[in-house]
């Protein structure tokens, strides 16, 4: 790659976009490393997509600026920039066989025919495809049809690389299978890589970045165990994974108060005076539970229902308590057997305070 | 945060995006084939509208010829016998392709192949072969006349017969493809409900298929009411638009009321086009992605009934081209009815002989050639260029006017465009070339939607991929667009081949000495009273077309065989 001083290898600048008098993003900045695997993740019309497509130029953003390798390419062509990209449809082209393909890219470069074939080789060898070269596309699974698409991104080394929701055209098992053949992939060849995904398990499974995306706004930038265990607001705490939203409010001396449960949590108050509303989230997971009598800080709940989901189970819980709402407890196989956990049995639950986070409920979201 | 959005993205320069060398290119050929269209048809139009509003001698006379037309009775009383025949068409021909159309993909009828292909029958004729076979039918000497019960078949009895058959096919597709949007879901559905026969029929059938049978209707009244060739032959006395045209041009050298009449059939095609148009958009949202295709289920008594009914139809539609083969073949009709080729012999008539013939084969095979690579090509630019919305939706618009015009009208605006003395594209009047131009453009809007429709069903992101591996637009238009969508090309092509074979309309205005066609030389020697070599020389053209049809379904096989090895899995 080029040397360029310090600096990320991708800087994305107050980067808006819109499409008539509708904003898809406002004001986008974010760093992508050299070899970093960053994934854009966010629910349907977040703007994850549209912000691919500007950093490779197919839809160039209204304002703000794209640099990739030192050099600003804000205003170039696709054909001017230096990617490789990969769509969910795979737009694998139907009347070339997948050696054809996948060389597609470099027959344009003046490059020697033995010296094509080899390096069409090295890639159907590195994307487990050697004994397919010559098919058609039409004739490969959906798994196999989508490394061919992945080959041939790569066939001409881009510094970057794009994938726009590569696996959600395939079936489960396929799709947890290629995501980890994807990410060594990625790592083997250290390529930089953008991935729009609107998938949060695949985003936690395969990036060492997350990038949350809502409303056309970067909600947060982190690793998958930042974003999993310290959601930066209530939509990122909501959309990874489950988490339980439960009212609440605070008392003098750092604690708050929610569904009957005491939580000592200073840190996490500053600036809010006593008898503020605040939102109280935790994941199910997090949530312990005890055996039998009231404690200092537990309150008593209902098990109301219990959803079998294989290796754990999620229980529905009802405080005893008048008014207090219900909410979520997820337990792993073994414990809820220990616990003897059944419908209509009541245990204490207690919110840890070191995985409760206090929010300020959301002004008009 | 709306508010700090705004300020910041006030602070963050505009991009203006850098228009690479490619999309130069791609603008300047769509741009070069929106000027074709603007001087081979907005232009022409022009100066067919303003030759209206003048004199003989080209001195603008505002709307003095219009009031002359509707001052003369002969003249304007043709705008109601041609909506009456029109009318009377459309319900005749709309009402039987339904029925047929229904047989065709809703009963278990046998022999379905053999009735879809003897209802296409009538696409291979110029509309004068049908009309030329009603006179040996039920003319004066024709063989069963008393069918008609001392009626004549010179009138509007003649042209509605004529036009049925010639408009059958045209409205049949439509209707075909109406019924094939079908959702067996909803008729199971029905059927669960407890609702009868009748009232499925009326309650799924009727509703699935409603644009359909409306948008027939329309092509249905846009064919027949501009449609040439049929009242040209049988028409007798009774005047319609299209003859009027013909006639005030070619019979009266007045080429100003030819332009007011032109004016005044342009208005209903306009209509009905336009109507077609809005009825057409709501037609695709009708069918979701997962529907289930409709499967007939055998009924003996409607199977049976249905057979009988084709069964009719296509008879009559064999029959009438039979008739015009056998015409074309009896010696001296009717005294001596032994076969000969006598009428064959085109060197013997007026009309251009056989290198009429040989100049509509020319003539096709120009326009197919020429036609496919210049629909092709605007098509995918229109489709799959980036930015330049406005050429591209301006380019969209010129596509879509050729369909609104009729030919005749077409024709004279060629005429008038061409012919005029201060016109640098003078040098091409009455040549080959313009007869090919004339074509391509007529024959436009239907070969540029096939194309349109191909190109849509290909991956959107083909050019993405490409610009992303830096390979030229214009290779992956080669290598990969134009052999993924070789069978819309073929059709097209076919398509052009064949309506540059039959038709007669635009290139009667058009045509030469040098450069007469077969199917002007069937109105011709029709003109001259020689009409069995009229019918001769449809022959031809329905033998040609035939043929070039054959060819083009081996052609197809072949190809996906071939190069389409990949459809296969």
């Amino acid at each position: 790659m080029t040397d360029t001083d310090k600096g990320a290898y991708l800087k994305v600048r107050n980067v808006l976009k819109k499409f008539g008098e509708f904003t898809a993003l406002h004001d986008i900045s974010l760093d992508v490393a050299e070899g970093e695997f960053v994934c854009f993740l966010g629910p349907s019309g977040c703007g994850k997509t549209t912000l691919l497509r500007a950093i490779a130029g197919l839809d160039i953003q209204t304002a703000g600026t794209v640099e990739q390798a030192g050099r600003d390419i804000s205003a170039l062509p696709p054909n001017e920039r230096d990617f490789g990209i990969v769509f969910q449809s795979y737009a694998l082209f139907p009347n070339l066989t997948v050696k054809k393909n996948i060389a597609y890219g470099l027959e344009n470069r003046k490059m020697a025919r033995a010296a094509i074939d080899t390096r069409v080789f090295e890639l159907l060898d590195l994307v487990g495809l050697k004994d397919h070269a010559n098919k058609y596309p039409a004739q490969l699974s959906g798994g196999q049809q989508q490394r061919v698409a992945l080959a041939r991104a790569l066939a001409t080394s881009p510094g970057l690389l794009l994938l726009d929701e590569p696996l959600s055209a395939l079936d489960a098992k396929v799709r947890i299978h290629l995501r980890h053949e994807i990410k060594e992939l990625q790592e083997k060849i250290g390529i930089t890589t953008i991935m729009v995904t609107h998938d949060q398990e695949e985003a936690l499974a395969m990036a060492d970045r997350i990038v949350v995306m809502n409303h056309g706004v970067i909600e947060q930038v982190g690793t998958p165990e930042e974003i999993y265990a310290e959601p930066a607001s209530p939509f990122v705490a909501d959309f990874i994974g489950t988490t339980n939203f439960i009212d609440g409010e605070v008392q003098a001396g750092g604690t708050v108060k929610a569904a009957g449960m005491v939580v000592e949590c200073a840190s996490a108050l500053d600036g809010m005076a006593p008898g503020e509303k605040v939102t109280v989230c935790i994941r199910p997971e997090d949530v312990k539970i005890t055996e039998g009598s009231d404690g200092d800080a537990g309150v008593a709940v209902e098990i109301t229902d219990i959803e079998f989901l294989g290796s754990f189970q999620r229980c529905h819980v009802k405080p005893r308590n008048a008014g207090g709402k219900a909410f979520l407890i997820d337990l792993s196989a073994s414990r809820a057997r220990a616990l003897a956990i059944k419908e209509g049995v009541t245990v204490q639950a207690a919110l840890p305070p070191e995985f409760v986070r206090i929010y300020r409920p959301a002004a008009g979201a | 945060m709306a508010n700090g959005t705004a300020t910041t993205a006030n602070a963050a320069p505009l991009i203006k995006p850098k228009v690479s060398g490619e999309d130069w290119i791609m603008r300047a050929v769509l741009m070069g084939i929106a000027l074709y269209l603007l001087i081979s048809i907005v232009l022409p139009l022009y100066a067919i509208l303003s030759k209206s509003f003048k004199n003989a001698d080209g001195v603008f006379v505002g709307l003095a010829n219009y009031v002359n037309f509707f001052s003369t009775p002969a003249l304007f009383w043709s705008i109601q016998n041609s909506l009456t025949v029109t009318l009377i068409c459309c319900v005749i021909v709309v009402t039987l392709a339904f029925i047929y159309a229904y047989a065709l993909t809703r009963t278990c009828m046998p022999l379905k192949g053999l009735f879809k292909g003897v209802a296409l029958l009538p696409i291979l004729m110029p509309s004068l072969l049908p009309a030329i076979s009603l006179v040996y039918l039920f003319g004066n000497q024709g063989i069963i006349k008393e069918w008609l019960f001392g009626y004549e078949i010179y009138g509007p009895i003649g042209i509605v017969m004529g036009e049925c058959f010639y408009v059958f096919p045209h409205v049949l597709t439509i209707m075909l493809i109406a019924m094939a949007n079908s959702d067996a879901r909803l008729y199971e559905a029905s059927d669960a409900l407890g609702a009868s026969k009748i009232k499925t029929f009326f309650t799924v059938t009727l509703p699935s298929v409603r644009y359909g049978v409306v948008s027939a209707f329309f092509v249905c009244f846009t064919l027949v009411i501009t449609d040439f060739g049929v009242p040209k032959v049988v028409g007798g006395k009774y005047n319609v638009l299209a003859t009027d045209i013909y006639k005030q041009v070619v019979g009266r050298q007045d080429f100003e009321m030819g332009a007011v009449v032109s004016m005044v059939l342009l208005l209903p095609a306009l209509f009905a086009f336009a109507a077609d148009r809005l009825v057409q958009r709501k037609q695709v949202a009708l069918l979701s992605a997962r529907a289930v295709p409709y499967q007939p289920k055998k009924n003996a008594g409607v199977d049976y009934g249905m057979l009988a009914f084709c069964g009719v139809i296509g008879f009559i539609l064999v029959s009438i081209l039979a008739m015009a083969a056998y015409a074309s073949f009896a010696t001296f009709w009717p005294y001596n009815l032994s076969l000969s080729l006598k009428h064959y012999a085109f060197e013997m008539m007026d009309g251009g002989g056989w290198d009429a013939y040989y100049n509509s084969i020319e003539m096709a095979a120009w326009t197919a050639v020429i036609g496919t690579a210049m629909v092709f090509t605007g098509a995918y630019l229109v489709e799959k260029s980036k930015g330049f919305h406005t050429g591209r939706a301006a380019m969209q618009l010129l596509c879509m006017v050729p369909m609104a015009v009729p030919g005749l009208v077409l024709g004279l605006a060629y005429v008038f465009f061409f012919n005029a003395p201060d016109n640098p594209l003078g040098f091409l009047y009455h040549t080959m070339p313009i007869l090919v131009i004339c074509t391509v453009t007529h024959f436009y809007t239907v070969s540029h939607l096939t194309a349109v429709t191909a190109l849509k069903q290909l991956d959107a992101e083909f050019e993405s991929v490409s610009q992303s591996l830096k390979v030229p637009f214009y290779k992956t238009f080669f290598r990969i667009t134009v052999p993924v969508c070789m069978p819309a090309i073929l059709d097209i092509s076919m398509y052009l081949f064949v309506n540059a074979m039959t038709t007669v309309s635009a290139v009667v205005f058009l045509y030469s000495p040098d450069t007469a066609l077969a199917s002007v030389a069937i109105l011709n020697m029709d003109d001259a009273g020689d009409v069995a070599p009229a019918a001769a020389m449809g022959m031809m053209i329905v033998g040609t077309a035939a043929a070039v049809r054959l060819v083009h379904a081996g052609l197809t096989r072949g190809i996906l065989g071939r190069t389409q090895a990949w459809r296969k899995r």
